[in-house]
């Protein structure tokens, strides 16, 4: 069978082979060899080494301060979304009237996209402070914690949902058995159901961790890194290296390969991490 | 045997989650309320119901979309998502079956380079990716489902090569033995069963496409006819200084309308796919 197969792997695989290697394969390669080259447009390069990463490193890039950006709103944000997802993912686990609208409701913001949200969210945000006189670009602290808010409200729904799943896999009689035992709810949930849904757990550390790391559309709506880019994250920093003025391409592309690197070590640890849990089980 | 107790707390919760549920929606309310009133009357006072003086009708929406064309780009969004999906369905369904089952240096290699795919940010292919769309007449609408087959193919393949995978073997080999073609038996046999899957994938990669901002925006501009709906978004509060506020606000909610109603339509399968993709992925 597998011999016939082969016979048509053409009409099996060339039409996804040709779309990626145009979307990704193609670009990708030519991406690694340009963060070497100075250019402005592809055909343009000229070999020089280092010298970009070097660029992309010193000061006046802004790429330090958005990594710095970055990685505080990366570990805020994952800690409040996933505190937040699991405590309501507990209370909607308790056989509540209503549990289903409520679930619905809460999931609903994760479908819209980050630019619609992030304008949507400047509006309200800007309404608050409009009493105050000031504006959401006024100070990189309404920038920060305006991302925080925003992104709780599109991902708490989300990762409540895999917790939800999640704690309906423990066995009923660990936690009987555990009540009958004299545990207080307390002791219950820190001894028995937290380590039931470490695998739940991992998963939306991770989920959160790289979506926050990578997010894009909504700083680039919520706030474009205003004040003087203190608000900018590391894509949208890229961005900027990229359109923003000409001459910079080729520092733009060396950052992008600094920026893969890092997400490549998260999934690697994240890869891991999962194996070793899968060890344990 | 509920407790008096525990009933009690129950009432505490449920208020708390009436709340949350406020918060996630309000939001959306924000947007909806606003965008009846007229433009001047937002910035003042943002929070109050539309009354008679401040109260616009729909002269935002009509504004809104004679500036903006919005129902142009609903329409191509609607026409790349659709495409999109139908191409990376059938597509990458056979891609991942030809690599499951073949085993081969080719299929082998190509099945990691999908999933290596998957880890890349799209900001390592960004530049690159333009120029070569732009090279080889891509930027246009059949072209971007061309970038999306491209782009999504690893998770998708991943996707199905893992369900790919738990199908018994007998079952194509009897087909064969019948005197089906590889074709006859991905189709007639395979495909069938590979449903819930395809479903998955048809919901991630539609949310993907639809809500996608930099793709769009990089490869087909904002100066064709052709835009999608995030950029039209990002055009109208990014274009001018003076900005139409309630036309903003007009166009924001006529953008989620659509997602709204998606997903009160397929709430089960979206909640299901997203749950089953993020586990996998």
């Amino acid at each position: 069978m597998e011999k016939t197969l082969k016979r048509y792997f053409l009409i099996f695989t060339l039409p996804t082979v040709i779309a990626f290697a145009f979307a990704f394969l193609i670009p990708f390669v030519q991406g690694v060899y340009l963060s070497f080259c100075k250019f402005t447009t592809v055909s343009n390069a000229t070999w020089t080494g280092l010298a970009n990463y070097k660029a992309a490193f010193s000061g006046g890039q802004g790429f330090m301060n958005a990594l710095g950006f970055t990685a505080s709103f990366t570990v805020v944000s994952v800690v409040t979304i996933n505190l937040l997802a699991f405590t309501i993912a507990l209370l909607l686990t308790r056989k509540i009237k209503g549990t289903n609208i409520f679930r619905t409701v809460f999931f609903m913001p994760n479908l819209i996209g980050g630019i619609v949200l992030g304008y949507t969210w400047q509006q309200m945000i800007n309404a608050v402070l409009y009493k105050y006189e000031t504006t959401i670009v006024a100070n990189a602290k309404f920038g920060f914690w305006g991302l925080v808010l925003l992104m709780n409200w599109q991902m708490v729904g989300y990762m409540m949902i895999i917790y939800i799943a999640g704690l309906q896999n423990v066995p009923t009689e660990l936690i009987e058995a555990a009540k009958i035992d004299g545990a207080t709810p307390w002791q219950t949930l820190i001894k028995v159901k937290i380590p039931m849904v470490m695998s739940s757990i991992t998963i939306c550390m991770f989920l959160t961790l790289s979506n926050s790391f990578k997010l894009f559309d909504q700083n680039k709506a919520l706030t474009d890194g205003a004040p003087m880019k203190k608000t900018q994250m590391l894509a949208l920093n890229i961005y900027e290296t990229f359109y923003g003025r000409t001459g910079y391409e080729g520092v733009g592309q060396a950052k992008a390969v600094v920026f893969f690197i890092i997400v490549v070590a998260i999934a690697l640890v994240q890869l891991t991490f999962t194996r070793s849990k899968e060890v344990e089980q | 045997m509920v407790s008096a107790k525990s009933k009690a707390s129950n009432k505490v919760i449920f208020v708390f989650l009436v709340v949350f549920a406020f918060a996630i929606l309000y939001p959306l309310l924000f947007i909806l309320n606003n965008s009846f009133k007229g433009k001047f009357y937002i910035s003042k006072d943002p929070f109050s119901l539309p009354t008679g003086e401040t109260f616009a009708g729909i002269t935002n929406y009509v504004n809104g979309l004679v500036k903006t064309g919005l129902l142009n780009a609903i329409g191509w969004s609607f026409f790349i998502t659709i495409v999109s999906v139908v191409f990376l369905v059938l597509f990458t369904s056979m891609t991942a079956y030809y690599v499951t089952r073949v085993k081969s240096a080719y299929s082998t290699g190509l099945y990691y380079m999908f999933v290596f795919s998957m880890v890349v940010p799209f900001q390592m292919v960004m530049f690159t990716m333009t120029s070569l769309a732009d090279r080889f007449h891509l930027r246009n609408p059949l072209g971007m489902c061309i970038l999306y087959l491209g782009f999504d193919a690893g998770l998708s393949v991943f996707m199905f090569a893992g369900f790919v995978k738990s199908i018994p073997l007998e079952i194509e080999e009897a087909a064969m033995i019948d005197g089906c073609t590889p074709l006859q038996t991905f189709f007639g046999v395979v495909f069938p069963i590979l449903k819930p899957t395809a479903i998955t994938v048809a919901i991630l990669d539609a949310m993907h496409v639809w809500n996608d901002f930099l793709l769009p925006y990089l490869v087909i501009g904002i100066s064709t006819k052709y835009k999608t709906i995030p950029v039209v978004v990002q055009m109208l509060v990014g274009s001018n200084g003076n900005k139409d506020m309630g036309a903003l606000m007009a166009m924001l909610v006529l953008s989620i309308i659509p997602i709204i109603i998606f997903y009160l339509t397929c709430q089960k399968y979206i909640i299901e796919g997203v749950v089953a993709g993020a586990v996998k992925g």
